[in-house]
């Protein structure tokens, strides 16, 4: 029985029924990281350093050595990244239980509100309607905020003014709603994180961090091609490296939608 | 004379050293004779070594002298391009057993210092026969390599401005020498018209065609006031002599010069702020004394000649005039072969070409075929005593070494 | 394009010159004239006994054989007594260059010195006399008329003893750092042409890009000194267009050895003050050493600004003073690289700066202007070590007096925040 339905998801993925989606930015040295007042420790930057390529160094291949943060990147955070999850169990990206990384996926669009509005928020009410037009978000699965923020260039991805950065992102409330009454898997965004540019300023500050890791729940960001999902009935395939004790990491992130 | 060396204070040398000045005399040379000046005819440019151009110098010395090697038990060697050899290596080159050996780098000066250890040698039996050589060889690219590796104060502090070698050094001073005693581009030209019109007359010589005031005023700057034939020619070459005791010239049947004077000085006059004299000035008077003779009997001067405004401080150093009067003493003679001073007659460096260290033995060589009259065509008429004047190494700003000699025939 | 005076344009079939060198040999004693003269210091040899000054240098005094011959600064004036123009040499920088002023001046100090003759010289007459560094990188000496109000800079044959930024075309490699906009000012009024800026992260805008890309004559280009690519990328673009690299890249995060749990900004600091070095000599060295002899277009020099620090660890700048003894240790590295290649390596020494980063310091600081001032004043006369603001000269005297006590003293005393 099993056979037969994998059997039949590859044959419709070879026969377009089922569609893959990538929604991962390029590993970049300039794709932007987060920015943190400069007292604290920064976010390493994408580099990759030729180790040879097919020449004195190393005659018949080609290699690079890689290094970046955990959080560099279309990357996913693990309960263990904050505070509020450090001691939630199997709360490290190599602990995480690989069933975690396969699973439903709803996409609430809030781009026409991001499109005029930098700190434009993700409220309960804009849940509550997008549940009125697709249905009750079901348990377990991943929430992508749409913004079409992916297809900001330059400083206007950060958005960096001198009072910081601006961009949209969840209030609390929104938070609490989807970590507590909908039991949801994790939350993404397009943006650099999954708490709004603003996101110091609420109560408390950083809610999607604080709330989501609190209750051991992922989070993913610089997520980009959310416009090719449907708002329900994908599947999400988002898979971390297996570090020991990491709080997160770059990956590729996709998704299997109709065709 | 006692030295108070120990104990004394440094700051007391000097007046010691003059001390010593004033109460010692140099010994006589007497009993020394000088045979078979040899000259290997120079080439401009040579594919062969020092050693070989040594070597053929000391055979033909040997062979006028009538000599085997194995007759030699001194030796004496001088050049500039026999790296990583010195005359020790040449001993095992050349088949030399020898109980006295030297090697003097002294450039210019080098024949005149070299006859001196030779003579005291031969006077105190620590030799029998001595051969006394010089020479070198020129590749096309020997000058420049000669300076890159000249000396220390030279690489320190004359070389990385301008790297003129002794064409600038000697620039320095001209130009000092004609703005302080008057002298003309003229003068300096005179010498030069006067020993290319020898060398016309020597067979060896490199220059072959006549040189006029004109050309001479007209040529090009090499380094202002020093003009193109105010420059020697490098050259290979080679050039050699014997010393042995006058009675062994004699039983040999051998012409040969006698040393009636000679001196020897190093690094005079150090606080001369630009070289106008050289050492001679030291020790010109105990060297006439010593020969018991005047400038008026020298019949004539082989002065060293790297550039004409050397040759006019030699006559004025040497006593033939007073300082500053040198211009006056030029225009005032003829310093051809004939002439009323007879100067460096076989052409000197100027017309001749300077091989090496053997530009330092060429009018010691010149100098005993004067006076032993077997100098040919250059022969001066009537020659029987000459002075010979060495000037060597350009260290920094000026020439160190200095040394004259007067030579008279030895009465076979 | 501006509409500032551009040199006139190379013809691209001409053969770019290989650099020639004036002779390099020295004795060790005559390196102490190069030392001097790398910070544009006249200094003489003298003896301690006798107080004889020496030239040229000695290892034993020539009045009284004292063998402890000290350094010092020496007046500079003196008698020109006689000139020449050397229009023949052997030496192929010298024969490439064509006539050449040489002449011999005695020193009131005493010493005889054969020198370089700036054009308007001529003798008999007084002259002061610079020590600067030629092209080999080593220490010579210039008499310029008494009083002479003419640069070297300005003499065909002595322009190669300076650096001198007119017409020449400058990579600044940060304009983040608070010194960049002084240093652009600084230049341009010096005559460059063109200033580069290297901006790093355009994602990330800096406060002081718009004013600085809004000046005439100055390109902003892209550049990370983290990123080897972006480093390679940049050298392939305008390697081969600059004659003057100022390497003001900095990384600094004050730090107590006993703080902190990482390694991570004592990385960083060496990510960008060491490796951004190391990746800028990898990717512009070879660039600039093969054009030192580019016709009008010669590359001049290298500059590094470096902390004092590099000489000492300051308490409170532990990590950030390992990365800049590192980046120090680099550029003398690069200095003897490019030494045959006549690139001259510039070290530019600052206290503490007026930057937030020494906030907490005491003063005095130095001014981002008073700094370009130096660095300015550095190309102009040729030097490779600069020591900028009162703060670093005084460590570097004591420095050098004493290594030793010096590393004590800074233990002990109040250098730190």
């Amino acid at each position: 029985m099993s056979h037969s339905l994998l059997t039949d998801v590859t044959q419709a993925l070879t026969t377009g029924v089922l569609r893959l989606v990538d929604l991962t930015h390029t590993l970049d040295p300039d794709f932007p990281v987060i920015i943190l007042p400069p007292e604290f420790g920064q976010c390493a930057r994408f580099r990759m350093e030729e180790v040879s390529a097919y020449d004195n160094r190393g005659p018949a291949w080609k290699w690079h050595n890689l290094t970046l943060n955990e959080h560099t990147g279309t990357h996913f955070d693990a309960p263990a990244h904050w505070i509020s999850g450090r001691d939630v169990p199997n709360g490290t990206v190599d602990a995480i239980p690989v069933d975690a990384f396969v699973g439903p996926v709803v996409v609430i669009n809030c781009s026409a509100g991001a499109a005029t509005n930098d700190d434009f928020e993700l409220t309960p009410d804009i849940i509550f309607d997008h549940e009125t037009a697709h249905g009750t978000i079901p348990e377990d699965s991943w929430v992508l905020m749409r913004t079409d923020w992916s297809k900001r260039r330059g400083a206007d991805y950060l958005n960096m003014q001198a009072d910081g950065p601006h961009s949209p992102g969840p209030t609390p409330d929104a938070v609490r709603l989807l970590v507590e009454e909908r039991n949801i898997r994790g939350f993404g965004t397009e943006t650099v994180g999954t708490d709004a540019g603003q996101g110091s300023h609420y109560t408390p500050p950083y809610p999607a961090h604080f709330i989501l890791h609190g209750a051991g729940k992922f989070g993913l960001q610089c997520l980009c091609n959310l416009d090719q999902l449907p708002p329900t009935g994908a599947v999400l395939i988002a898979a971390p490296l297996k570090i020991k004790g990491g709080t997160g990491s770059p990956l590729r992130v996709m998704a299997l939608v109709p065709g | 004379m006692i030295l108070h060396l120990n104990g004394a204070k440094q700051s007391d040398a000097p007046i010691e050293m003059e001390t010593c000045r004033a109460m010692r005399q140099r010994q006589k040379y007497d009993g020394v004779a000088l045979v078979a000046p040899y000259t290997e005819p120079y080439a401009r440019y040579s594919s062969h070594t020092a050693h070989w151009w040594i070597a053929r110098a000391l055979r033909g010395c040997l062979q006028t002298a009538g000599l085997n090697k194995n007759a030699l038990d001194g030796f004496c060697a001088s050049s500039f391009s026999l790296a990583p050899d010195t005359a020790v290596g040449l001993t095992q080159h050349l088949g030399l057993c020898l109980r006295w050996l030297d090697h003097i780098p002294m450039g210019g000066a080098s024949a005149i210092v070299a006859l001196r250890r030779a003579a005291r040698a031969v006077q105190a039996g620590d030799a029998e026969i001595i051969a006394c050589v010089a020479g070198d060889t020129n590749h096309t690219d020997s000058f420049r390599k000669l300076l890159s590796g000249f000396s220390r104060f030279a690489s320190d502090a004359a070389y990385p401005y301008g790297f003129g070698g002794p064409n600038m050094s000697f620039a320095l001073l001209t130009d000092h020498y004609m703005k302080t005693y008057g002298a003309t581009r003229a003068d300096f030209g005179k010498i030069c018209v006067a020993q290319r019109d020898n060398a016309l007359h020597a067979p060896g010589a490199l220059m072959t065609k006549p040189l006029t005031l004109e050309q001479y005023l007209n040529a090009r700057m090499i380094s202002d006031p020093i003009a193109l034939f105010d420059c020697v020619m490098p050259c290979a070459g080679a050039e050699a002599f014997l010393v042995m005791t006058t009675d062994r010239a004699v039983k040999m049947g051998l012409p040969f010069a006698r040393i009636s004077g000679l001196i020897e000085r190093h690094n005079a006059h150090t606080d001369d702020p630009i070289q106008f004299r050289g050492g001679w000035t030291m020790d010109v008077d105990e060297l006439y004394a010593m020969a018991e003779a005047t400038p008026e009997q020298i019949d004539l001067l082989q002065s060293y000649d790297d550039y004409p405004v050397i040759s006019m401080m030699q006559m004025e150093d040497l006593g033939f005039c007073a300082k500053g009067e040198g211009p006056a003493f030029v225009r005032r003679h003829d310093l051809t072969i004939d002439g009323s001073f007879p100067h460096n007659t076989s052409g000197g460096q100027i017309s001749g070409g300077q091989a090496g260290a053997a530009g330092g033995y060429l009018g010691l060589v010149e100098a005993i075929r004067q006076v032993t009259h077997t100098a040919g065509s250059t022969q001066v008429k009537g020659a029987k005593r000459a002075m010979v004047s060495g000037f060597g190494m350009i260290n920094y700003d000026r020439g160190l070494c200095t040394g004259a000699a007067i030579l008279e025939a030895g009465d076979i | 394009m501006s509409s500032r005076a551009h040199m006139p344009k190379k013809d691209p079939q001409k053969r770019t010159n290989t650099p020639t060198q004036p002779p390099p040999q020295r004795s060790r004693a005559a390196l102490g004239l190069t030392a001097a003269a790398a910070e544009g210091r006249f200094m003489l040899q003298v003896c301690p006994e006798c107080r004889a000054v020496q030239y040229p240098p000695r290892d034993a005094c020539v009045d009284c054989l004292d063998t402890a011959l000290q350094w010092q600064d020496i007046t500079p004036t003196g008698q020109l007594l006689a000139d020449t123009t050397v229009r023949t040499s052997t030496n192929l920088y010298f024969r490439e260059r064509g006539d050449w002023r040489v002449g011999t001046v005695e020193l009131d100090a005493g010493p005889k010195i054969v020198c370089h003759l700036a054009q308007d010289c001529s003798a008999p007459e007084r002259v002061t006399l610079l020590a600067r560094l030629d092209r080999s990188g080593q220490g010579v000496l210039v008499a310029q008329p008494e009083n002479s109000k003419t640069r070297l800079a300005d003499d065909p044959q002595l322009k190669a003893l300076t650096s001198d930024p007119r017409h020449a075309r400058v990579l600044v490699t940060d304009l983040r750092n608070a010194n960049t906009p002084a240093l652009v000012e600084h230049l341009l009024a010096a005559g460059a042409e063109t200033v580069f800026v290297g901006e790093s992260e355009a994602w990330r805008k800096d406060p002081q890009r718009d004013a600085l890309a809004a000046i005439p004559g100055v390109e902003i280009m892209p550049l990370d000194v983290t990123d080897t690519n972006s480093v390679r990328q940049l050298a392939a673009e305008i390697g081969g267009k600059i004659e003057i690299l100022i390497n003001n890249g900095r990384f600094l995060r004050p730090a107590r050895l006993p703080s902190g749990g990482d390694t991570v900004f004592a990385a960083q600091e060496m990510d960008v003050n060491y490796l951004g070095l190391l990746r800028l000599a990898q990717g512009f060295g070879p660039a600039l050493a093969s054009r030192t002899a580019d016709g009008q277009r010669q590359a001049l020099a290298w500059v590094n600004i470096l902390s004092i620090f590099a000489l000492n660890p300051v308490p409170g700048f532990d990590t950030f003073a390992a990365s800049q003894a590192a980046a120090r240790s680099l550029s003398l590295s690069m200095r003897a690289t490019y030494q045959s290649s006549g690139l001259r390596v510039m070290n530019v020494y600052v206290g503490a700066t007026e930057d937030v980063w020494h906030q907490p310091v005491h003063p005095p600081k130095q001014s981002p202007r008073a700094l370009a001032r130096d660095l300015v004043a550095g190309l102009q006369d040729g030097l490779e070590d600069v020591v900028s603001g009162d703060t670093a000269r005084d460590l570097m005297e004591r420095f050098r007096e004493h290594p030793g006590v010096f590393e004590r003293e800074v233990t002990f005393g109040e250098w730190g925040v």
